[in-house]
């Protein structure tokens, strides 16, 4: 009877095998303090504008932190148009690339391009802010003018104190604006939205790929019906970092943008706002209660990243593609 | 560039194109899966150039368009519609979808890298203005003002802030990072996994807000001055995660057969973390290092809010003010003079070139193979042992000569002659092992270049044995 229990087993550890998992455990302990204080200050600090502005912190569009009157709303929009704007450019470019690398590229380049997407994910955000500004701005007019003036009846397309018939207005209302600024990020939040694509994409199993073919399939109705069934979790879960990238971009947002704080809901027309641009605007001129403010501005966007990116992670992992990476 | 949709049933080959030996099949020629037919370059360039004749007819003739951006998207649309029409002409229905997506993917790509090819070389186009001058890196901005031409004035006050910054920033999160990989990896348990889960999170962490933590902390709360530390702290708290992450990925493809041979052995978890797991993910590791360090540089958000901003060159992290590149880069642009602009994006370009040397370096050290590695410490060894061969009787002779002078040292009264030869005696195998360390770097450099070629050419006669170690930080 006694036979039955499987005898316990004991482990007696090296001391240098203790030691390496004391301070294994050590470093971990510390990361996580580390991360974790990121939001415990910033809510500490934000506490004094928040206790004062209560909920209006949310509804109100102006920021006059020292006349009391301060909220989100306004830089709040600004952020989600425009990285919804770089979000819808992003993901088909994307999409288009990494099934580019996966799919149709000679295999003999497949790794120099996997290398120059890597390669685009590292070049420096002012970089981008730099070509936005100095190059983009100034030759996406047109095409701005030309939206607006087309699909001028779709609302956020519309552009105010704009004569249509003028052939001679002034092209100004269109620059510095969310669309120009979505570009922008788009270029550089695609290299990660493609990395992650390609990824899942390659991990579509040989066996069902032939499978496909060996019935008649074209090189897209394999595409079609095995690789982006198998990657929709991954492209869902890339699609969702990207956007928590684009959420939190700062410097080539600031260099392209003319802050306003009103809801500007016209995405082609001059004036938008994000919320990491207003700190980096107004943090060198804040008074201590200012500076609460905008530390308050930072944790909704901190926390709002935060969900998107525990989101993402959660629909990578779940996926069928995801399970392994 | 066609998948027909008839495929001959009689070949055995695999869809990978794998190659079945002639003697099992004779007469049989592998299926060719791919390839460019004579009809489909013919449909391709004829709708190229009808759509370019038609969009010229609408441009001078008919529509009030203009510009080159409309006249892409005009002719890009024309082709897609002609290159269907010809296609349909002898093609069935998902012939015709395939080949408009195969259009279509291709053009996406093009666009992306197009793009990327061109954020790089406008950069370094509009900043050769200011490349070619030699007090570009060899000034500080501190004597030359807005209206001085590009001959005053440089950036070495940003290069120096970067490398500073960057150092520091490394010798924080190398460590920790590391370790807190390791710990991820070698020390599995529900903490472990709620770490790995924040820290995933942390990866997409604004780098505004890693900015905004250290001056709510550091500076706001234990009141530091804003300086070139304070720098560096907000850039570790943004590459840390990063780190993390990639070097997390790298160390669960190390195989769970070399661990459990090395426990197999009775080696404790130490010792296999030390011998075996470090060893073989070596290369990857330092990718991801070099990876979030080329993140880490790039950063302007983080070091506007703690750096501060000067014009002079500051070596002091602790005190003052430092600049970094990008802030560096952000502050020029923010001047309408076009000097001050052509510095900023020599800047950038100086900025860039650091970032694609990093990257360079990453790629090499990655797409490193165990035999290529192996095949260098060999050589490594050789070259020690034929430099420790030789120095072996210097180092003798040496020290038989200082024992030797023993007796004189001990008569002899002034003590600066003694301090000389101990000195000299000091110093003797001291340049000796020096003079090694330079040939060994010389001999390490040349064989790296060598292997690196010789893998060039190796890649480009056949796919590499081992894919290249590739980090995907989200």
């Amino acid at each position: 009877m006694s036979l039955d229990i499987p005898r316990s087993l004991t482990t007696l550890r090296d001391p240098a095998d203790v030691a390496f998992r004391g301070v294994a455990r050590g470093g971990g302990i510390i990361v996580l303090t580390i991360m974790s204080l990121v939001g415990v200050f910033l809510a500490f600090r934000a506490a004094q504008a928040l206790s004062v502005s209560g909920f209006s912190f949310i509804t109100e569009q102006a920021w006059e932190p020292d006349s009391g009157r301060f909220g989100i709303a306004a830089v709040l929009v600004g952020t989600i148009l425009i990285a919804l704007v770089a979000v819808a450019i992003a993901v088909p470019l994307a999409i288009g690339t990494a099934l580019y690398i996966t799919e149709y590229a000679p295999r003999k380049i497949r790794s120099f391009l996997i290398g120059l997407v890597d390669l685009m994910a590292a070049i420096p955000s002012v970089v981008y802010g730099l070509w936005g500004f100095f190059f983009l701005q100034g030759n996406i007019t047109p095409v701005s003018k030309w939206i607006s003036m087309t699909f001028g009846w779709i609302p956020i397309f519309a552009v105010d104190g704009v004569d249509p018939n003028d052939p001679l207005s002034s092209v100004t209302v269109y620059t510095s604006s969310t669309f120009i600024a979505g570009i922008v990020v788009a270029f550089m939040i695609a290299p990660i939205i493609t990395s992650i694509m390609r990824e899942v994409f390659a991990q579509a199993p040989l066996g069902e790929r032939e499978g496909a073919l060996a019935l008649g399939s074209t090189r897209w109705g394999m595409i079609r019906s095995v690789v982006i069934p198998f990657g929709k979790g991954g492209m869902i879960g890339g699609t969702m970092l990207g956007l928590g990238r684009a959420l939190g971009e700062t410097i080539a947002v600031y260099m392209i943008i003319s802050p306003v704080f009103v809801i500007q809901p016209h995405i082609l027309q001059n004036g938008a706002n994000s919320v990491s641009s207003l700190i980096a605007l107004r943090y060198g001129e804040a008074t201590e209660f200012g500076t609460s403010a905008l530390m308050a501005a930072g944790l909704t966007l901190f926390l709002m990243t935060l969900v998107i990116n525990f989101g993402a992670s959660a629909v990578v992992a779940r996926s069928r593609s995801g399970a392994s990476s | 560039m066609t998948d027909t949709v008839v495929m001959p049933a009689v070949a055995p080959t695999t869809l990978r194109g794998e190659v079945i030996p002639e003697g099992e099949t004779p007469g049989r020629e592998e299926r060719r899966v791919s390839g460019v037919r004579i009809s489909d370059v013919l449909s391709a360039t004829g709708a190229a150039i009808a759509s370019l004749c038609l969009t010229s007819v609408l441009f001078t003739q008919l529509a009030p368009l203009s510009g080159p951006i409309a006249f892409a998207g005009v002719a890009y649309i024309l082709f897609m519609v002609l290159y269907s029409i010809l296609v349909a002409a002898d093609e069935s229905r998902p012939v015709v979808i395939d080949r408009i997506i195969l259009v279509g993917v291709h053009t996406l790509a093009f666009t992306v890298f197009a793009t990327l090819a061109f954020v790089v070389i406008f950069s370094i186009v509009r900043g050769a203005e200011a490349l070619p001058f030699l007090n570009f890196y060899t000034q500080d901005m501190s004597l030359a003002g807005p209206l001085d031409p590009l001959s005053e004035g440089g950036v070495l006050h940003a290069i120096a802030g970067t490398l500073i910054q960057i150092l520091i920033a490394l010798a924080i999160t190398i460590p920790l990072g590391l370790t807190t990989a390791l710990f991820l990896n070698e020390v599995p348990s529900r903490f472990s996994r709620f770490v790995r889960t924040i820290v995933e999170a942390m990866t997409a962490l604004p780098s505004i807000v890693a900015g905004l933590f250290i001056y709510a902390s550091f500076i706001l709360l234990f009141g530091l001055e804003k300086s070139g530390f304070a720098a560096s702290l907000a850039i570790s708290v943004m590459m840390l995660p990063i780190m993390i992450r990639s070097a997390d990925v790298v160390l669960r493809l190390v195989p769970s057969t070399l661990k459990e041979a090395s426990i197999g052995l009775g080696a404790g978890q130490w010792q296999t973390v030390w011998r075996v797991i470090l060893p073989t993910s070596r290369s990857g590791l330092v990718t991801a290092i070099i990876l979030a360090t080329a993140r880490g540089i790039g950063e302007t958000s983080p070091v506007l809010l703690t750096s501060g901003f000067t014009a002079s060159l500051n070596l002091d992290p602790m005190h003052g003010p430092m600049v970094s590149l990008p802030l560096a880069i952000f502050q020029f642009v923010k001047s309408p003079e076009p000097t001050m602009i052509a510095r900023g994006f020599g800047t950038a370009a100086v900025l860039m070139f650091i970032v694609l040397a990093l990257f360079v370096v990453a790629r090499i050290i990655g797409g490193q193979t165990i035999a290529i590695k192996e095949k260098r410490a060999e050589g490594r060894r050789a070259f020690w042992n034929a430099v420790a061969t030789p120095l072996r009787p210097a180092g003798r002779v040496i020290a038989k000569g200082y024992a030797a002078t023993a007796p004189a040292r001990v008569a002899s009264a002034t003590g600066i002659r003694r301090a000389a030869q101990s000195a000299w005696a000091g110093l003797a195998p001291l340049l000796a092992t020096v003079g090694a360390l330079v040939a060994g770097l010389a001999r390490r450099l040349w064989s790296e270049i060598r292997a690196w070629v010789q893998l060039r050419i190796s890649t480009l006669r056949s796919t590499p044995d081992t894919p290249p170690a590739k980090d995907d930080t989200p």
